[in-house]
Formats: structure tokens, C-alpha cells, sequence
């Protein structure tokens, strides 16, 4: 089994020269699919894909450059999308069971850029339900399994989009976070993985888990994938008004530059001593590069860090049950059979969403419920602020960026974590940057009993290209000893 | 804090979600599990910090209400179970399964 070893940008260049047919890519990456079974009986990794309208979309970026048109930087290049970003050709089911069969009448913005960059969408990748879980076992289609062990989940909720690109089906993929979703799945899997500011990207057409918190992200198999890939998906767009009118920056151009005075910030709430020793040893490995290479590192303190968690999981659920009322039958997806308006609420809802999002949606009515408001949400938001300005108190005094484990440990074997709050805690290290709404980034930075461990970069709002600099910087540094 | 079973049937009334009576003590004993953890929360001064209202500095910004800006690939006729006079017809709830009867 052979990796293809085509960049995103070198595939498009061959492309935009007509030295390969983008059909011919295409078929490669299905291909690519069919041979490490990304299907059901296998990795699980993605649910839908349509062969006829990727090769139609193939021939359309020929076209265009036969007619002069200027080829786009994903020109002819396979990319699969999570299932909860909406499409127009396929389903858009979340991985639940309540929007089966649904497929959406409007197209995400971030897919509308990815084509118009000449990028292909070959499928849709399997994902925790709504986007509510760490692991992608919480999926009405069943787990998704992680190509370097498949007896091991490949994080979560974007699991399918990370086993994809790990597996080379494809060097581009969207994911979505709402709390690490897109960087603890790259970390499991060996791969890069990027949540953007919240605002710099378009959630039109990401369906909504915790709007507070949610942003699109992207999986590349290498830094320059996801920087290209990320560049393509930003910027203002009129139909978000939470997406933020602020200049994009080219993300590539930042693989020249040097470290020096560059200061990273090692947050020690990060590095607790209950932290795996071989994952703390990779993380000082990557720092001591970065230092090489003329940066500056500075022990720092985030020390609200530890109440990540429990505050994430108030507001996230909080926000959920709001957002997922709106899925009753009534206008999406499946409908119970019912006599009575309320009955059929309630059985559509009890029969179509699984246990995870029961859970959570239980928990969020709780905590928003009168009584329980102020004790819990309001005391969550509060402590959000607290969370958030650690991280400005640590910019302000001349921080970068920061260093960190993206994950507690590797991936775990499936099935491992039956206590939802010990599946909570693989979150821990990811979660802040979505309380904050700050850039985050995870590479792959070694591996422990061969498994990957991923490193964290996270910065200042908007500071995507600093996170692309140190990591751009680290992946050349540590080259192959990444993945060992 | 502790959930009761009476409050776990509570919420689910107000979530709308429909739960076999065997289901309520698991229920309840999970989501007492989870919220034993948020109960550091309480211990937090907060008493110098406001909640937060948006992420990032623009605040939580507003659309401008401008009507319908859904860019639509198809016509609402293309997905709608049926139209008259430009407004969706929808089944009748409790005749749903039959076709013949779904005019209001």
C-alpha cells in the first residue's frame, strides 16, 4: 500500500500544466479509497461520495483552462468534506439518524470556495453525531476507525475527514470544531490539523452545534496543504455576519521565514504531571528545535486552564439544545408517525437523535432551565472570560504563540472510554482556544509505541499566519523524525 | 446540586424529547456524574468579570434584516411536498401517511 506523495500544490500545478488530468487524480483518490476500504466494511471514513459528479467537476477545471481561465490553487484537487458541512449533491446528515436522507438546498460557503480554487468534492466523511463527541464512535453510521490502527478510534468528531487524508485518499479536508474536532482527530491520525480564528472563516451551511464556538477547520497531510486549503476557505462572507472583514494573509509565504524573535510561550497548565512522559519528551523535543532555529521559548501560566472543561461542557450543551430544536420532523430529515403534534416531537427526536446528543441536549436544557441559569451558563460564560483573558495577559506580554500537547495521550483503542466525562477530558488541551476564540494548529511531532502525538500552536486572534510560520518551521525541523 | 428523576422528566418535557421511564434513573445518575465536575465553577471569583457576550473584539455583530438572502439552488417548489398559491402545503399531521387527504 503506497501513500500517493503528491502535494495539493503540486497536483495542482500538474494540473494547471495538463502534464495529468485532474479526472485521472480523481480516479486515483477513489481508487486510493476502494483500496484501504474507506467504506463501511472497513476504515468507515467516509458516507457518501458521487464518482459521476467529481469527474464532471474534473472536466470542468480542464475547460476552464482550455478557455485561459487562471487555474485556482486546488485546481483538480480531491477534497472531502465533513458531513455536516452542506452540500448540493450529496446528503448533509451530520451522522445522525435524524436528517437521513436530507440533502440541502443551499451549499456551504467554504465549499463554494473550495470549487471555485478548482477543488473537487469527492465525498462526505463520517462524523460523531452533530459533531458531539471526540472520537467518532458517536456516529449513526457506525465508528470510524483509524488507518495507522484500526482498532483504534481516529479522534473526533471530524474522524472521517482525518482518517481520509491519513489514509492519502486525499491531502485536503474539512472538518469542523467546536472544542478540538479538527486538531485532536489530526493528532491521532499524523496529520495537520487547523481551527482558524472564530470569525475568520464562514459557518453558512456548517450546521450549528454551539455557535459560540464553532468555526470550519482544515485537515492537510502536511502544513503547506492546510495552509493552502485554509487560505482558500477564508475571509468575510456576507452571509455570516460572525465572519470578520479582516484581511487574509498568504499562509505559504510563511514557510520562508525565520524564527528569530519569535517567543513562544510553554504553558505549564499544560505539561501536568499526570502527563504522559514520552508525550512531554516529544513536546520539549519540538521545542528545543524552535529554539535552534532562534526562537525564544518563556515558561508561561494560562491558570484558569483547569476549568476548561466543566465550562465548555455547560456552554456547548447549552448552546446545542437551542440550536437543534429546530430538528422535530417538521421540516428536515424523517418524521416519526404520530397522531399528535407533541408525540410526534418527541418520537421523532427520541428515535432520531442517539445517546451522546440525548445527553447533551438533556444537559443544556438543564443548565439553561430556570433555577439552574445563573449557577451554571451564566457562571460558565463568566469563567469563559477568566479563560480567555489568560490567553491575552500572555499575548500582551510578548508572546507569539504557544507550545502544548494537542492531546493527553494517542489514540485510543475503540470502545475504551464508556464514561462520557472521561471521553470529555480527551478535550482538555483544545477546548481553551475555542473558549477564546483564538487560531490553534496541531502537527505531528512523533509518535509513542508507534502511535502519532501531535503538538499545539496556538495564537492571537487572526494570527493564523504566526501558527503557519513556528509549524511550517517545526515539520522541516523535525523532517521524518515527526512520524517516528 | 443533584438532578432528580422528577427534573430529568422536566427537561425532557421542555427539550421535547420522549424517554422510556426505564431510561430516567440512568439518565439522571449520568448527568448527576457529569455535573459533580462543574461544581469547581462555583468555587471561581467572578465578581470582577462579566459574562462573555461575543468572541473577539467585534463583539457579536447583526445581519442587517433585509429578508430572505438564502441563495436557494433550487426552487422551494423543488423540495416542498406541495405548493398552492405560492405557500407550502404541508401533510395534515395526523393523516400524513395519506396522500388524498393532505389538502387543508
Amino acid at each position: 500500500m503506497t501513500v500517493p506523495v503528491a502535494s495539493a500544490a503540486e497536483l495542482a500545478r500538474q494540473h494547471a500544466m495538463g502534464t495529468t488530468p485532474p479526472g485521472k487524480t480523481v480516479e486515483q483518490a477513489f481508487a486510493r479509497a476502494a483500496e484501504v476500504d474507506a467504506g463501511p466494511s472497513g476504515l468507515n471514513a467516509m458516507l457518501w461520495h458521487d464518482r459521476d459528479a467529481a469527474l464532471g467537476a474534473a472536466a470542468e477545471v480542464v475547460e476552464l483552462a482550455r478557455q485561459g481561465n487562471r487555474p485556482g490553487p486546488l485546481a483538480g484537487v480531491p477534497v472531502v468534506v465533513k458531513d455536516n458541512i452542506a452540500t448540493l449533491t450529496m446528503p448533509t446528515t451530520c451522522g445522525s439518524r435524524i436528517l437521513e436522507g436530507y440533502v440541502s438546498p443551499f451549499e456551504a460557503t467554504v465549499v463554494t470556495r473550495l470549487r471555485t480554487a478548482g477543488a473537487i468534492i469527492i465525498g462526505k466523511t463520517n462524523m460523531d453525531e452533530f459533531a458531539m463527541g471526540s472520537s467518532t464512535e458517536n456516529s449513526a453510521y457506525g465508528p470510524a476507525r483509524n488507518p495507522l490502527d484500526p482498532t483504534r478510534v481516529p479522534g473526533g468528531s471530524s474522524g472521517g475527514s482525518a482518517a481520509c487524508v491519513a489514509a492519502g485518499i486525499v491531502r485536503v479536508a474539512l472538518g469542523s470544531e467546536t472544542g478540538g474536532s479538527v486538531r485532536q482527530p489530526a493528532a491521532f491520525c499524523g496529520i495537520v490539523g487547523v481551527k482558524p480564528t472564530y470569525g475568520r472563516v464562514s459557518r453558512y451551511g456548517l450546521v450549528a452545534f454551539a455557535s459560540s464556538l464553532d468555526q470550519v477547520g482544515v485537515f492537510g497531510r502536511t502544513v503547506e496543504d492546510a495552509a493552502i486549503g485554509l487560505g482558500v476557505i477564508a475571509g468575510r462572507d456576507r452571509y455570516d455576519s460572525t465572519s470578520a472583514d479582516v484581511a487574509v494573509d498568504d499562509y505559504v509565504a510563511t514557510a520562508s521565514e525565520s524564527l528569530h524573535g519569535v517567543v513562544i510561550g510553554r504553558p505549564r497548565e499544560y505539561f501536568p504531571d499526570s502527563l504522559d512522559a514520552r508525550i512531554r519528551e516529544r513536546c520539549d523535543a519540538a521545542l528545543e528545535k524552535l529554539r535552534e532555529l532562534g526562537a525564544t521559548v518563556r515558561h508561561v501560566s494560562l491558570p484558569h486552564t483547569d476549568l476548561a472543561i466543566p465550562t465548555y461542557y455547560i456552554i456547548a450543551p447549552a448552546e446545542a439544545s437551542s440550536n437543534l430544536a429546530r430538528f422535530d420532523g417538521v421540516r428536515y430529515g424523517v418524521r416519526a408517525k404520530a397522531t399528535a403534534l407533541r408525540e410526534m416531537y418527541a418520537d421523532t427526536r427520541s428515535h432520531g437523535f442517539g445517546r451522546e446528543v440525548t445527553r447533551r441536549i438533556l444537559l443544556g436544557t438543564y443548565v439553561l432551565s430556570a433555577g439552574y441559569y445563573d449557577a451554571y451558563y451564566r457562571k460558565a460564560q463568566e469563567v469563559r472570560a477568566l479563560i480567555a483573558s489568560d490567553f491575552q495577559n500572555v499575548f500582551d506580554r510578548g508572546v507569539d504563540v504557544l507550545f502544548t500537547p494537542t492531546a493527553p495521550t494517542p489514540a485510543f483503542p475503540i470502545g475504551a472510554k464508556a464514561d462520557p466525562y472521561e471521553m470529555y477530558l480527551s478535550d482538555i488541551f483544545t477546548a481553551t482556544a475555542n473558549l477564546a476564540g483564538i487560531p490553534a494548529l496541531s502537527l505531528p511531532i512523533g509518535r509513542v509505541d508507534g502511535l502519532p502525538v501531535g503538538g499545539q500552536v496556538m495564537g492571537r486572534h487572526f494570527a493564523e499566519a504566526a501558527l503557519f510560520r513556528v509549524a511550517f518551521a517545526i515539520e522541516r525541523a523535525l523532517g521524518e523524525a515527526a512520524h517516528r | 446540586m443533584s438532578v432528580t428523576e422528577n427534573e430529568v422528566r422536566h427537561v425532557a418535557v421542555l427539550a421535547r424529547l420522549g424517554l422510556d421511564a426505564d431510561q430516567i434513573p440512568t439518565i439522571a445518575a449520568e448527568l448527576n456524574g457529569i455535573l459533580a465536575h462543574m461544581e469547581i465553577l462555583s468555587r471561581v471569583d467572578t465578581s470582577a468579570v462579566g459574562a462573555v457576550t461575543g468572541i473577539g473584539a467585534a463583539g457579536t455583530p447583526l445581519r442587517v434584516d433585509g429578508g430572505n438572502q438564502i441563495p436557494l439552488v433550487r426552487p422551494r417548489e423543488a423540495f416542498a411536498p406541495a405548493m398552492r398559491d405560492g405557500f407550502l402545503l404541508v401533510p395534515r399531521l395526523a393523516t400524513h401517511e395519506d396522500q388524498d387527504a393532505e389538502s387543508p
